[in-house]
């Protein structure tokens, strides 16, 4: 059993990375948004459905392969979330931190309930000419759509990345983050700024939901799937924390995977929330600490 | 709040109501419903205590119900517990959860978000070790069988669940009015508007936000023996559903936190909203974007929901009055 | 003595602010503690009342030791602390703010009814009874601190800056109120920046600059001591006063 175990190691962590680096993904929006407009999107998981069902219905009906979709999906999901913030959330919220997280609830069950009565519960994946193909490690068959998700993640979480550190839209933002009424003072625009965050926060999920259709499935409740552990890598990474979002993806990705195969599919799920529940009694400031 | 003569006579009133109800309701499918609104209100209820008093919002509360559930139902099928018993454990089951997850969360300092999302994560937590031990039945569930008699909580008409159901509400009623009276509901309500300065008034914060979750956790027990013994079947999605935790929150929310009558109010509500929404568009998800849109609604421009539109309403009505 | 602390420290990081500070208060009296911005005075208190752990030191009230108790049980000892920023409960009325303060003593919704009614009275707050908090003006803000604490039936008060914000004559008038409070027999330290009012209420003074006590003793001698003048001026201010004006 235990050499079993062993031999089967090396193929779980690579698995578990190649999920790891959507699971980055999705976390860095998540982050984000925190780490600059400090409230909680709940319905992180709701919108990354909407962008795997946009992805599916581009397939679908125009034949537009996922990946060369991320490049609608991607600036779709950034104008959908500028807009339900400038004109949504921003407007609705104030008050006490559980409000905003109250009214993202209340946005994700509209979501995931339109899902429902629009495209019908059942789950729907879709397979590519090449789905099936796939490298030859030895150890591991890695398919084609695992390897090239897992390399558009990074791309994309690299070019975010830069966006944060080199362009003048990035200093904005990190300066609102630090001190949003200096900010406020010294003329930038912080609900603009703010919209913008939320914005670059669901085009995140817009890539991560193109890059994950190949290789799941998605039905209304996909985004519940993916919202816990999303959570869990902000929080393990620490909340604002990019670099911390891209470590935490890999290892909840790897821990996910390798948990499975040594406590089998189901109860490998408890990692997870065990590992939630015990970096917030424990370190509720995550593992990598400092923010955006 | 203090209760005046009228509002005595008001409730004395619908409660006579809701016990002769089923003398006038023929149908039983009207009296279903009327079951399942004041199962809601009961548990949003339980909610209420540590949401709305206490301001600790929980998006987990249904771990309490599922353990319950599970609690009396093994007891059931593995011992042979009759469920009148049972729902004693459950309730103590129930009890003893809101002291873990009470006790770790708030010993740790865990405050408005971090609080709902941990206590999310404990009812996952439950759900997947519900799904994968043995006693549980693990993705199976346990099936009840049906033997109608009291002492198995189990009824052969839906008037003795009506009336169950009926009991429950009555029980979460007398324990919001408690609170609005006693020494220990004014320290929820100082805790929820200022933690600070509670503590800094001499009341033990963790000590009775840890209460406030048992108590929640107690009547949430006592609701999932309500539900195994109703519908004879319960599985990990059904016990720790994301659902439950949602509608019991949102009830309390629409109805009106920290009130007494708000969690009632918000179920009768919603159920309209529902049977409304079915009547136009009958398709499965309809009145949950309906539910939705109400949320957030309520949160954004009337805090205190329903009941506080309404007390509102009466305020100026005495201002114009006087 | 009412209150000893003795070597008090408190740091935050690598940042000293409150550095071994002894002070006494004894029973009956009002001690006073002043300083520039940033001293370190509010740390100090917070650090006394169990609301901050302190690093070093002892802090005894009544003669025993209530370090490293939480701030309930300090209450509960009869020491209750205000808040600078003033903490109302924000949706309820005073009544209920002043009732929280008087369930301390009691479980008996009735008699915590009437102490806070008494309460209320003592500090000239009756007509708000039924205000709710986050509808009272400033000055009433600040009573209704004073007045939640003293529900707690206290042997000793820290007031934290009640006086900050208010007009000359309210200030005169909450001088009276604390006046009144210590002839029934309660010990009150307080931080203050109002002089006028340091000068009129207190017994003693405490000098806090920088984390560390540099003066002690009557208003009047502290507020002429060089020392304290130039932690409040800056260096050189006592000699510039002491010359005329002339340097």
């Amino acid at each position: 059993m235990f050499s079993e175990v062993v031999s089967l190691l090396p193929a779980g962590i690579i698995n578990g990375l190649m999920f790891g680096a959507i699971y980055a993904l999705v976390a860095l929006g998540l982050t984000l948004i925190y780490g600059v407009l400090h409230i909680i999107n709940f319905a992180h998981g709701a919108m990354l459905m909407l962008a795997m069902y946009m992805a599916y219905f581009l397939f679908k009906i125009l034949n537009i392969d996922p990946y060369v979709a991320i490049l609608i999906v991607t600036p779709a999901g950034f104008v959908f979330g500028y807009t339900i913030y400038r004109w949504g959330i921003g407007k609705l919220s104030g008050g006490r931190d559980q409000n905003i997280l109250l009214i993202t609830l209340g946005l994700s069950i509209i979501l995931e309930n339109s899902a429902l009565v629009f495209f019908t519960g059942d789950q729907q994946t879709i397979s590519l000419s090449y789905s099936y193909e796939a490298f030859d490690l030895g150890f591991l068959y890695l398919s084609y759509p695992k390897v090239i998700s897992f390399v558009a993640s990074l791309v994309i979480c690299l070019l975010l990345w830069m966006l944060m550190t080199l362009t003048d839209l990035g200093k904005a933002i990190r300066a609102v983050a630090k001190q949003r009424e200096g900010a406020r003072l010294v003329g930038i625009d912080v609900e603009h700024v703010f919209a913008v965050t939320f914005g670059i926060g669901v085009a995140c999920l817009g890539a991560a939901g193109c890059m994950l259709l190949p290789i799941f499935y998605v039905d209304p409740y996909t985004g519940n799937i993916f919202v816990i552990v999303a959570f869990t890598i902000v929080v393990l990474g620490g909340m604002g924390s990019i670099v911390g979002a891209l470590l935490g993806g890999f290892i909840i990705g790897i821990t996910e995977s390798v948990g499975g195969l040594i406590l089998g599919e189901s109860l490998g799920q408890v990692g997870i929330s065990l590992i939630f529940i015990l970096i917030l009694i424990f370190r509720p400031t995550g593992i990598f600490g400092s923010k955006v | 709040m203090t209760f005046s003569l009228n509002t005595i006579l008001l409730i004395l009133l619908g409660l006579l109501t809701a016990i002769l109800a089923p003398l006038g309701i023929s149908s039983k499918f009207q009296l279903d419903v009327l079951t399942l609104i004041f199962f809601t209100a009961y548990i949003g209820q339980s909610w209420n205590i540590l949401g709305g008093y206490a301001g600790q919002f929980s998006f987990g509360g249904v771990m309490f119900f599922g353990t319950g559930a599970y609690t009396s139902s093994i007891l059931l099928t593995s011992f042979g517990v009759p469920p009148i018993i049972g729902i004693f454990a459950a309730i103590f089951m129930g009890a003893f959860l809101g002291l873990i997850v009470g006790y770790l969360s708030f010993r740790s300092g865990l405050r408005g978000s971090y609080f709902a999302l941990i206590t999310l994560a404990f009812a996952e937590l439950l759900r997947v070790l519900a799904n994968s031990v043995e006693f549980t039945g693990g993705g199976v569930g346990l099936f009840l069988t049906y033997a109608p008699g009291l002492h198995n909580l189990q009824f052969n008409s839906p008037t003795g669940f009506y009336y169950f159901s009926l009991v429950l509400l009555v029980i979460s009623l007398v324990i919001a009015m408690w609170l609005e009276r006693s020494r220990f509901g004014a320290q929820l309500v100082a805790i929820r508007e200022n933690e600070d300065a509670a503590e800094a008034l001499g009341i033990d914060t963790l000590k009775c936000k840890i209460y406030a979750i048992m108590i929640m956790g107690g009547m949430g027990g006592a609701a999932g023996t309500f539900y195994a013994q109703k519908y004879l079947y319960i599985d990990p999605p059904i016990s720790y559903s994301i659902a439950l935790s949602v509608e019991m929150l949102l009830v309390t929310i629409v109805g009106g936190m920290g009130t007494v009558f708000g969690p009632l109010v918000g179920s009768f509500f919603l159920h309209i909203v529902n049977e409304f929404a079915r009547h136009f568009i009958d398709t499965p998800g309809v009145s949950l974007i309906v539910y939705g849109f109400i949320l957030i609604l309520i949160i954004s421009f009337l805090p205190n929901g329903l009941v506080g539109l309404f007390h509102r309403a009466r305020k100026k009505k005495d201002d114009n009055d006087a | 003595m009412m209150l000893e602390v003795k070597g008090l420290t408190k740091r935050f990081g690598g940042l000293l602010a409150v550095s071994a500070v002894d002070l006494e208060v004894a029973k009956g009296e009002i001690v006073s503690l002043i300083g520039p911005n940033g001293a370190g005075k509010t740390t100090l208190f917070a650090s006394i009342s169990g609301f901050l752990k302190p690093d070093e030191g002892a802090v005894n009230l009544d003669g025993r030791s209530i370090i490293n108790l939480k701030s309930h049980k300090i209450c509960q000892q009869g020491m209750v602390r205000t808040f600078q920023i003033t903490q109302p409960f924000a949706t309820l009325n005073t009544l209920e703010n002043i009732m929280v303060g008087a369930y301390s003593n009691t479980s008996n919704k009735n008699i915590a009814q009437l102490n806070a009614e008494r309460v209320a009275d003592i500090l000239g707050m009756t007509s708000l009874l039924y205000q709710t908090a986050d509808g009272l003006t400033v000055a009433a803000r600040k009573r209704l601190e004073l007045a939640r604490a003293l529900a707690t039936n206290p042997k000793l008060l820290l007031l934290d800056e009640v006086m900050a914000g208010l007009n000359p004559t309210e200030i005169d008038e909450i001088v009276e109120v604390i006046k009144g409070i210590r002839d029934n027999g309660v010990t009150i330290f307080l931080i203050e920046h109002v002089m006028k009012a340091v000068v009129n209420l207190s017994d003693r003074t405490y000098v806090l600059n920088d984390g560390k006590l540099i003066a002690q003793g009557t208003p009047k001698s502290v507020a002429s001591d060089p020392v304290v003048i130039e932690a409040y001026l800056g260096h050189g201010a006592a000699k510039m006063m002491t010359n005329g004006g002339k340097s």
